[in-house]
């Protein structure tokens, strides 16, 4: 085959991969913004987000679409759930102190990789496309599912903005993340707020990974590499824009795609993790944020 | 020793001596885990200089201890290096890293610091990966016998005698520890303390916060290579396990057990949470699940770990 193929399909699956990524940092980056918080659980609530999707899916016979779609609404909210008592039960009580917070994930993380192994295996498994359709493209044929996760995500994406800039709860949540103090003069139940976006930023991520499941399959260590990636978006895009996320999970994700088509994939994770870390070194604020007030 | 009160050297001391006195009560399994406990709990000293006494939380500690490791390990391995120059090689890689990441890395605080260290150390994981042809990666190398000989002024020592592995490894720990002890009491370790308390201030009072809190890094780099290569050279084993997430998060996690910013502290967390880990390990296979636990309990209910909080209670004296 020529260049041409090679890079049409690197970057097809680099868009999915970037639109898996983005929906899983904006859950990062929302959480990091409105509470100031560190989540290093973040890739266990995406794992935990396939495995369930996998048990979901395996509950009903049939078409493999019900067993998705079932998958698809249950799973993130369970995910949402378990987040939520994590943070009533944890965060809450370590009254957000940055460093006790990031202990409290890693040992979360720990517990949630611990009951995924013994309660799911050690095994990877599949989860059915809801639909099984390849659309020609000038070379070769590509599977419609992966073009429908990309539009999936774009909805999600699009829908968050809406949630964000046009409603009442979003008003809410930035108010909390502008200046904590003040919202709650304003009689904003803060503390409410904090429970909510921590449960919505790990439904966002068990939302990517139900998506991704039929793609990839679900495995009890899959979400490491994902968190660091999300991590990496997150920093780049500047921690807390929505805009700069978008764009960084494209930069990260078709770069990503394109590089370890053509190299050796452990270079190039080592060349982008060692480049982002130099970026939040020189410019902490990341390449699309505005300086640190 | 100036600064060090006397009560606090003959406490020392006699947890030293106690160590000792165990290489002849201790039965033959235990006797090689304290043989272990010992060399990673110099790691854990290690990481107690940056995070309990500097206050710099530092996710990529392994990167410290597996440059000591690899330092010592790939020079014996594949150079044929002796004992001691090797030994040499794992330091100086150490603190030549840690020196180099310090200087990149203290530009950012607090979060920032965590994640940048948190990928430098992911960054060195996957190097060890790529030279897979002279790490041989996941799978690791094993060091011959014959190459883990020890010389010392008179005899041989090989280090692969159980006995001799354990007085070796009781040897770092005692130079270690006692280095620290100094350390903590003297002007550099109160400065240290005094930048983790409020740096603003101590910028204000003339000193010279970025340089010391480097040096912090680079003691603390050279206290994790020794672990490292001491490792490489007793256990006879180098693989990029060692260089993983995990042997970051585990330091911190015994740091914390034992009491942060505590000379004691970070050999009682160690040798508890091997042991709870063992012991677990014998009924379970869980163990991630009691590390988790772990963590989260003692941000919650216990987080000044349990040196910190006799010496809060009972001994204020406690270094």
């Amino acid at each position: 085959m020529a260049f041409g193929p090679y890079f049409l399909l690197a970057t097809l699956e680099g868009l999915v991969m970037a639109a898996v990524l983005a929906l899983m940092a904006l859950g990062l980056s929302l959480v990091f913004g409105v509470m100031r918080v560190v989540n290093v659980a973040h890739g266990e609530f995406y794992m935990l987000g396939a495995v369930l999707a996998w048990w979901f899916a395996s509950l009903v016979s049939g078409h493999p679409a019900a067993g998705f779609l079932l998958a698809l609404i249950a799973s993130p909210l369970v995910v949402a759930a378990i987040a939520f008592l994590a943070e009533r039960l944890v965060l809450r009580r370590l009254n957000y102190e940055p460093e006790a917070t990031i202990v409290a994930t890693i040992g979360i993380l720990y517990i949630i990789q611990q009951l995924a192994l013994t309660f799911y295996g050690p095994e990877a498994r599949p989860v059915q496309a809801p639909f099984d359709m390849r659309i020609q493209l000038p070379w070769f044929g590509y599977s419609a599912y992966k073009l429908a996760v990309i539009a999936a995500s774009v909805l999600l994406m699009f829908a968050t903005w809406l949630v964000l800039t046009r409603t009442k709860t979003g008003l809410i949540m930035r108010a909390t993340q502008s200046d904590r103090e003040t919202a709650q003069a304003f009689a904003i139940p803060v503390d409410r707020v904090y429970a909510g976006v921590f449960a919505a930023g790990a439904g966002l991520a068990a939302l990517a990974a139900v998506l991704i499941v039929p793609i990839q399959q679900a495995h009890y260590l899959m979400g490491q590499d994902p968190l660091l990636l999300s991590f990496i978006v997150v920093i780049i895009g500047g921690l807390g824009s929505l805009r700069g996320t978008l764009v960084a999970a494209l930069l990260i994700g078709l770069s990503d795609g394109i590089i370890s088509m053509f190299f050796s994939p452990t270079l190039a994770k080592m060349l982008a993790t060692l480049l982002v870390a130099l970026v939040l070194v020189f410019r902490p604020q990341g390449l699309f944020g505005a300086a640190a007030r | 020793m100036k600064g060090v009160n006397a009560r606090a050297l003959w406490l020392h001391l006699a947890v030293l001596a106690g160590f000792f006195a165990l290489n002849f009560l201790l039965p033959e399994y235990h006797r090689g885990i304290f043989s272990r406990v010992m060399v990673l709990a110099v790691f854990a000293l290690g990481y107690n200089v940056a995070f309990g006494y500097t206050g710099l939380l530092s996710l990529g500690h392994a990167m410290f201890f597996s440059a000591g490791l690899y330092g010592a390990g790939l020079t014996i391995y594949h150079l044929d290096w002796g004992v001691w120059p090797a030994f040499g090689a794992g330091l100086v890689a150490g603190v030549a890293l840690a020196v180099v990441v310090g200087f990149l890395a203290l530009r950012t605080t607090g979060v920032a610091f965590m994640i940048v260290t948190l990928m430098f150390a992911q960054v060195f994981y996957l190097t060890t990966l790529y030279f897979t042809t002279y790490t041989r990666g996941e799978e690791g190398l094993v060091l011959p016998q014959a190459s883990r000989v020890l010389p010392l002024p008179g005899v041989e020592v090989s280090l692969t005698d159980p006995a001799a592995r354990y007085m070796t490894a009781l040897a770092l720990l005692a130079i270690v520890l006692l280095a620290l002890l100094v350390l903590v009491r003297s002007s550099f370790g109160r400065a240290l303390v005094a930048i983790r308390e409020n740096e603003e201030r101590m910028r204000m009072l003339g000193y010279d916060v970025f340089t010391n809190k480097l040096a912090a890094v680079a003691v603390s780099g050279l206290a994790c290579a020794a672990a490292g290569a001491a490792y490489a050279v007793l256990f006879g084993y180098v693989g990029s396990g060692f260089a993983s997430i995990q042997y970051s998060i585990l330091p911190l996690l015994w740091v914390l057990l034992g009491g942060a910013a505590t000379t004691l502290g970070p050999i009682i967390g160690t040798l508890f949470m091997f042991y709870v880990v063992d012991t677990t390990s014998s009924y379970t296979s869980a163990y991630m699940l009691v590390v988790g636990l772990a963590l989260i309990l003692l941000v919650l209910y216990f987080p000044k770990g349990i040196v910190g909080t006799v010496r809060e209670r009972w001994l204020p004296w406690l270094p």
